[in-house]
């Protein structure tokens, strides 16, 4: 997969370059953009689903009131579709400024939406996430999924805030021999019917399961980064779904119905109803014990070849009322104090778009002291990373999936 | 009475009728294809075409229409047989009391503490577990979330028993129960067959639009189907807002096409109704005229009792339970009380909470308030005139309760972008208003047309003029029926969660829009906080209501109620 690598490091280079010579504008002082939006506020649009991301948002909100006299107003999500909703309905209204979102927490097909349709602010026509003063210490290097989001060039229009990599959660008191690959999860659902199950699509965590299961069913994952035609649909997905169609009878209720969301699915792993769940943050498990969630015993494993890894960002769009001081919440929320913050399990426990080894030595101190917690694997251990496959893929899943099953 | 307080008909009319006509014809036109702004610029089927093509989208119209009909019957059915157990006995101010804390449990909250009471790891399934079941680990069964949508029908059920139960009881003292039950007894007739034949009927009628309301309300409901409703696939109020949430911008057209056909049943449902309607009044005469007079005895009537007052004891257990999480550090299958107890979820939301508990409160007492005003004022006049609009004026009022939710706000919050009003406190109170204000009216009218006129007359010949006449006599004798419509305007405002939402533009969040958001995510415990904090405030208000009256008439033999 040389190809996906290159090119977003390509793609960097240039905005990188371009950043250098764009200088006319703001952001080429950032002190002085910073001082001039003091006193302004920042309707940050986030999903609010975690007690714990919220308080971290709440801290983050406070520094910067203190840095720079920003305010920071946490706007509850539930589904950051709705986000894009608003910002849709607003400029087709006619509103091309003084928006209701500032800042909204995004990724993937969210923010390929709101690229395509022009709706995120790119003040001279670029891109800003790369302007920032933080930007120098994002490990753009080590991580592709910074700079392409699902296949598609993020270009500076938002800026990386945490990387998740997906794993599974288990209970080790009753599950001693964890599955390294599909077949080793087909044949334990075998035995323990009803056990498992995945949250069902279009939910972000059920579509990322069946984007694993692809990429362990396609016959080569180079294809992932490439748009699927239409005509080919049928025949690149059949191995895939005819998995699905053997591991379906085993799952919890028997696959009848699914759990709506992440949520759901961990309280149905904390009722003891499932056995190994699924999750997209690495710390989620860990987290979950340290409040009394999960049992004791709970585990993460991932399969041996590798498991899809992605990042998320935070983007301004087009018509945000205060974007000079939403680049001010951006840039501080690549800190390294709030990163390091952030991948602190006890607060929330997400993973750093910094290049740990590029910061100063406290920092450096700082991340190799944190206790990741007993069910969070080391990156080391969560293996090789596989690409968010092209949105073609998962539109095309989706639609199969929703036929095939949701029938009723 | 000055002229200017004649305006108050015209005025609440229009804040009944002009929002809803508004929001639906801007939610008609994307339904079409036609919006230009997201690239429809030609009218065409295709948003109907594309909806009723989607997979499993018969199942989701059945599922949809079933709860929508059946529901609302079983809620009636229970509702009459309830009434025809405690008809003219002491039980009747029971159920009373017990209504109005049921009313004011917000949907979300109750939809979730049946969740928990009936899934197979919730708490019926512990008390069995593992002694007398041998279960270990929760079993594999499809109680929630069932395809026929049962569980959903049962929650349905046990929050639409409250609202009926409320109207009938608003509507019962009408009809003088205690001599109707003389002349039924001395025909030979018990208890349970005298409601029936000499109660019911007229009793139905007076509660007919309010049956109306449920069907509209249970076919497009949508935060009780995203709890307990089927998935495989959803009820077709769910899979409206999982396509305008899409972020794919052509399946918005799909949501306004899939909001225009949810409109289009909910109609054929109640057309389906008022045929159902004429069948049964052809039994029911047949019934009447065929003079049995079994019926009564006291099995019938513990039967009775137990099926009607078991879904709102449901709701009531299950809202306890929802108070336990709250508090609950490790609880888990099979342990019937938390292994360990925290107030972590109560610290977690803190200060916060009493920020929306506030933002809540100014969101529901300024519209309950403007309410109450306009609604004495359309009385006065009524009361002025002798006119009362008779039942087209009753219809008008239904109408925000009639048109789904969901597709006529789609259409005002467009609208309320386009005059940049979206996201204010006031558009939010707004559009509250437009919901409490046919609750009100309907919870205040009766009481208010039934005031002994006399007293007023009296006070005229004593030289009363008008104002004093109003402010000193007749609203002081009537603090208790305002005060419960208040409580009532405070307990519907503080349950919506659409019109917060969307008008809101999520910039004025309340502990509703909070109980949802964490239900999105899923630690049961701090959904219980939100969801007990949510029903607390309207539970405080119906305290006020019961209670300041008592006080004031604690030297008032004949305002004391009975």
């Amino acid at each position: 997969m040389p190809n996906s690598f290159i090119r977003p490091l390509l793609v960097s280079a240039a905005l990188f370059a371009s950043a250098n010579i764009a200088s006319a504008d703001g952001l080429a002082d950032f002190d002085a953009l910073a001082d001039a939006a003091r006193g302004e506020t920042v309707f940050f649009h986030a999903w609010s689903g975690d007690p714990t991301i919220n308080a971290y948002i709440a801290w983050a909100g406070e520094e910067i009131e203190a840095r720079h006299g920003i305010t920071v107003e946490h706007v509850r999500v539930t589904d950051t579709a709705d986000v894009v909703g608003i910002v849709l309905a607003e400029t087709a209204a006619g509103r091309d400024t003084g928006g209701s979102v500032d800042l909204v927490w995004i990724n993937g097909e969210n923010f390929i939406a709101l690229k395509e349709a022009g709706l995120l602010y790119a003040p001279d026509g670029e891109g800003w996430a790369d302007r920032l003063p933080n930007w120098a210490v994002v490990d753009v290097a080590g991580n592709p999924s910074l700079t392409t989001d699902f296949t598609v060039p993020v270009d500076g229009l938002q800026a990386p805030w945490g990387t998740v990599q997906f794993s599974f959660y288990y209970d080790s008191d009753v599950l001693s021999q964890t599955p390294t690959n599909l077949d080793g999860l087909l044949e334990w659902t075998r035995a323990n019917p009803g056990r498992f199950t995945y949250p069902q699509p279009p939910n972000f965590l059920g579509s990322t399961f069946l984007k694993l299961l692809l990429a362990y069913t396609i016959d080569d994952r180079a294809r992932l980064a490439e748009p699927l035609l239409a005509d080919e649909a049928e025949d690149a997905l059949t191995p895939l779904f005819a998995f699905l169609d053997e591991l379906h009878p085993h799952l919890w209720r028997s696959g009848r119905t699914f759990p709506a969301n992440q949520a759901a699915l961990r309280q149905l792993y904390a009722d003891g109803e499932i056995v190994i769940g699924l999750a997209n943050n690495p710390a989620e498990a860990s987290g979950a014990i340290a409040r009394d969630e999960f049992p004791a015993s709970t585990r993460s494993f991932v399969f041996d070849d590798g498991m899809i890894a992605n990042s998320h960002f935070v983007a301004i769009p087009s018509n945000a009322n205060a974007p000079e001081a939403a680049l001010v919440v951006a840039n501080f929320l690549m800190s390294p104090t709030a990163q390091l913050r952030k991948q602190d399990p006890a607060v929330w426990g997400d993973f750093t778009v910094l290049d740990v080894s590029a910061l100063d030595q406290n920092i450096q101190d700082g991340f190799a002291a944190l206790d990741l917690g007993p069910a969070t694997l080391t990156p080391t251990e969560l293996g090789p990373a596989i690409s968010e496959p092209h949105t073609s893929w998962l539109t095309a899943i989706e639609e199969m999936w929703a036929a095939r099953y949701q029938g009723g | 009475m000055p002229t200017w307080l004649r305006l108050a008909p015209g005025l609440t009319i229009a804040l009944l009728i002009v929002p809803v006509a508004a929001g639906l014809m801007a939610a008609l036109l994307p339904a079409f294809g036609y919006f230009p702004p997201l690239g429809g610029t030609r009218f065409s089927l295709q948003p109907l075409t594309d909806v009723l093509s989607a997979p499993g989208i018969g199942r989701s119209l059945f599922v949809a229409a079933f709860v929508g009909f059946v529901s609302p019957l079983i809620a009636l059915a229970l509702t009459f047989v309830l009434l025809a157990c405690v008809w003219d006995t002491k039980g009747l101010h029971a159920v009373r009391r017990l209504v109005a804390p049921l009313l004011s449990v917000p949907h979300a909250a109750a939809a979730v503490g049946l969740a928990f009471l009936i899934a197979p790891s919730g708490f019926l399934f512990r008390l069995i577990s593992p002694d007398l079941s041998g279960w270990e680990r929760p079993p594999d069964f499809l109680i929630v979330n069932d395809l026929w949508g049962l569980s959903m029908m049962a929650g349905l059920v046990a929050k639409e028993m409250p609202f009926l139960l409320l109207m009938a009881l608003a509507a019962l003292p009408t009809l003088d129960g205690s001599r109707r039950r003389m002349v039924m007894s001395s025909m030979g007739y018990g208890r349970g067959t005298g409601f029936f034949i000499a109660v019911a009927p007229q009793l139905y009628r007076l509660i007919r639009l309010p049956v109306f309301a449920v069907i509209a309300y249970a076919s497009s409901v949508a935060d009780v189907a995203i709890v307990l409703g089927p998935t495989t696939p959803a009820p077709l109020s769910v899979r409206i807002l999982e396509w305008a949430s899409d972020p794919e911008l052509a399946t918005r057209f799909t949501a306004a096409a899939g909001a225009l056909i949810q409109v289009v049943l909910t109609l054929m449902l109640l057309g389906v109704w008022i045929l159902g309607e004429k069948a049964v009044r052809f039994f029911w005469l047949r019934f009447i005229a065929s003079g049995i007079r079994s019926g009564g005895g006291k099995l019938p009537r513990v039967i009775g009792l137990t099926l009607s007052l078991l879904p709102m004891l449901a709701i009531a257990f299950g809202l306890a339970l929802l108070i336990i999480w709250s508090f609950a550090g490790r609880w888990r299958f099979p342990d019937i009380l938390p292994a360990s107890w925290s107030l972590r979820a109560w610290e977690q939301l803190g200060g916060g909470a009493m920020e929306l508990a506030g933002t809540s409160l100014v969101v529901a007492v300024v519209p309950t308030i403007i309410a109450g005003l306009l609604i004495i004022g359309c009385l006065e006049v009524e009361h002025a005139t002798g006119k009362t609009g008779g039942s087209r004026s009753l219809l008008i009022l239904y109408v925000p309760l009639l048109v789904p939710q969901l597709t006529f706000l789609f259409g005002l919050q467009f609208l309320s972008i386009v005059f940049h009003v979206d996201g204010m406190i006031t558009s939010v109170m707004f559009a509250h208003l437009v919901f409490i204000l046919p609750y009100m009216f309907l919870s205040l009218a009766d009481p208010y047309r039934r005031f002994d006129g006399r007293m007023l007359e009296v006070a005229a010949g004593l030289g009363m003029g008008y104002w004093r006449r109003l402010l000193q006599i007749r609203l002081p004798m009537m603090i208790g029926p305002i005060l419960t419509a208040l409580a009532i305007g405070i307990a519907v405002s503080i349950g919506q969660y659409l019109p917060t939402l969307l008008i809101g533009a999520g910039r004025v969040p309340t502990l509703t829009t909070e109980a949802v958001a964490l239900s999105a995510g899923g630690d049961r415990r701090a959904l219980a906080v939100a969801a007990s904090l949510q029903a607390l405030l309207p539970f405080a208000a119906f305290w006020v209501a019961l209670a300041v009256p008592t006080f004031l008439a604690r030297k008032r033999r004949g305002m004391q109620i009975r």
